[in-house]
């Protein structure tokens, strides 16, 4: 006979523990300095090796070091719409309350590098093609995704019933991230009509060991950057959730 | 299926009786046509040559100018709440009105697109070519204004977002609607585009309605 | 540091904004914690 069976109820499981957001905030809050401090350490690796230990590249000379900050904030502005989307399922399909937070935090972080990446874009364009501003396919398509990303923070300011919000926003994220394709197909397509394909085609020439490294670093940094503004951000979103609701109680209790 | 021919019938009757919105609309779009010669100046060839995209323009803002008339008076009228609760889906009703939103703000369009292409000096090939990318595109267009439209109606303050949001979403719409008109790339680009086109309007029109609903029924419970 | 070279006005460029950017954004990120969890304090929530 079983004997233990007493053991054997149902025991809370780490996906339904995370569900609740006070056990997330009790179970992700000690995570954040450890990650904090994994983040600035590889900042500062990254950093050393960008400008201390590596050479300049033979075709692109220093404007390589541009690089190490622009392939890392291109990476993101794809990963953050990544994790939204993602997120967008947890909402519509789990119902999972910390989807919601999630995908709410990461709308405007993922702006932030977008913009970043453009711009450290444009700083490398300037010196390697004489413009700032160039209509290439992968430059104008991640302009699109700014506006992506600055639609989905104005359509989360502009509603005042969160939960509502997390829905509806939901989808629109999922539509985006199903129409993505077809603009990066759009605008590639565009593009090669419009210029002569000869300026700029390769994405850089191949790159030796000593600039992969910074490169590896860095890009590393970033992510690690991205997952702690998104963790400290859900657990800002969690609290302001909670006064909201304290507020509401406040003043219910007030008018009777 | 007559729920659904309902609907389309309701549309139309109050977009004919509305007011004249749609003389409205139709003037908006030849206004922003009209008054690119006087930001470019009156070069002939030029304008001949910018044409298709000004066209392409006048009716991308046109068409999203209405956005906020679609659904938001059904929502504050209580329409909207009768249509989730109806026998008809939502789908269904909402895929109605993305044929009713096509052809009261993109058919008028699309006939006062002639008189843009005489202004603007387009020959008589492009001119074929430019209703041809029109009617093939603008679909398409409303498809994703009537998602957007699905997206912003429980904002209260959702006037400018749905054109915000949606400007993103149709920037292949433009690509290809434009470059089905003017061959950069010689008359198999082009035709690559109009097919492109067509089958981009015909996914947005099948897929857009069921996201709408989607949207409505999860925005207003 | 060293020599970066003709272009060195844009490199700067590229490392100080995205430095300035990103310092902004932490920096939001902070203010706003700390603005939340003073509220939530000043309402007697007891869960931190």
């Amino acid at each position: 006979m079983n004997s233990d069976g007493i053991n054997d109820a149902p025991k809370m499981s780490w996906w339904n523990r995370l569900a609740h957001p006070g056990q997330f905030l009790i179970w992700t809050r000690p995570l954040v300095w450890p990650l904090v401090a994994l983040t600035a350490a590889l900042f500062a690796i990254g950093l050393w090796f960008a400008f201390f230990n590596s050479p300049a590249d033979y075709q692109m000379g220093d404007t390589v070091r541009i690089m190490y900050v622009h392939v890392p904030t291109a990476w993101l502005s794809q990963f953050v719409y990544g994790t939204m989307a993602v997120s967008a399922l947890g909402t519509l399909v789990w119902r999972h309350p910390m989807a919601d937070v999630s995908m709410k935090a990461a709308a405007p972080l993922g702006a932030v590098f977008t913009a970043l990446a453009l711009f450290t874009g444009s700083m490398w364009g300037r010196p390697t093609w004489g413009t700032f501003w160039e209509w290439d396919g992968r430059m104008t398509s991640t302009l699109i995704l700014l506006f992506l990303y600055l639609g989905l923070v104005a359509l989360w300011r502009a509603f005042d019933d969160q939960l509502r919000a997390a829905r509806v926003i939901a989808i629109f994220t999922l539509v985006g991230a199903v129409n993505v394709p077809i603009i990066k197909f759009s605008v590639d397509w565009w593009s090669t009509l419009h210029q002569p394909a000869s300026v700029f085609t390769a994405e850089g020439p191949k790159m030796p060991g000593s600039l992969l490294t910074p490169l590896f670093v860095m890009f590393f940094a970033f992510t690690f950057l991205f997952i702690t503004l998104q963790l400290v951000s859900m657990h800002t979103e969690v609290r302001r959730r909670r006064v909201m609701t304290l507020e509401r109680k406040l003043a219910r209790g007030d008018a009777a | 299926m007559s729920g659904f021919l309902a609907v389309l019938r309701r549309d139309l009757r109050l977009a004919l009786s509305g007011g004249g919105e749609m003389l409205t609309l139709v003037l908006f779009f030849i206004i922003v046509g009209a008054i690119t010669p006087f930001a470019v100046g009156p070069d002939r060839a030029l304008l001949a040559r910018i044409a298709p995209g000004v066209i392409w323009i006048a009716a991308f803002l046109a068409m999203l100018l209405g956005l906020d008339r679609l659904l938001r008076p059904d929502r504050d009228d209580g329409t909207l709440a009768l249509y989730r609760r109806a026998d008809a889906p939502l789908a269904a009703v909402l895929f109605a009105k993305v044929i009713a939103h096509w052809l009261t703000s993109a058919l008028p369009l699309i006939l006062a697109a002639p008189f843009l292409a005489l202004i603007l000096g387009m020959d008589m090939e492009a001119f074929w070519r430019t209703l041809l990318s029109l009617l093939l595109g603008t679909p398409a267009l409303a498809a994703f204004g009537t998602f957007g439209a699905a997206i912003t109606v429980a904002v209260r303050r959702g006037g400018l977002l749905a054109p915000i949001l949606i400007a993103p979403l149709c920037v292949p719409v433009l690509i290809f609607g434009v470059g089905a008109i003017a061959p950069l790339g010689g008359p198999d680009q082009a035709s690559a585009a109009l097919l492109l086109l067509a089958a981009l309007s015909l996914m947005a029109t099948a897929l857009s309605p069921f996201a709408a609903a989607l949207a409505i029924d999860w925005g207003e419970e | 540091m060293i020599d970066l070279g003709q272009h060195a006005q844009f490199i700067t460029a590229a490392y100080a904004g995205v430095f300035l950017g990103l310092f902004a954004l932490i920096g939001w990120i902070v203010v706003e914690s700390r603005r939340v969890k003073a509220r939530l304090a000043e309402l007697g929530d007891k869960r931190g």
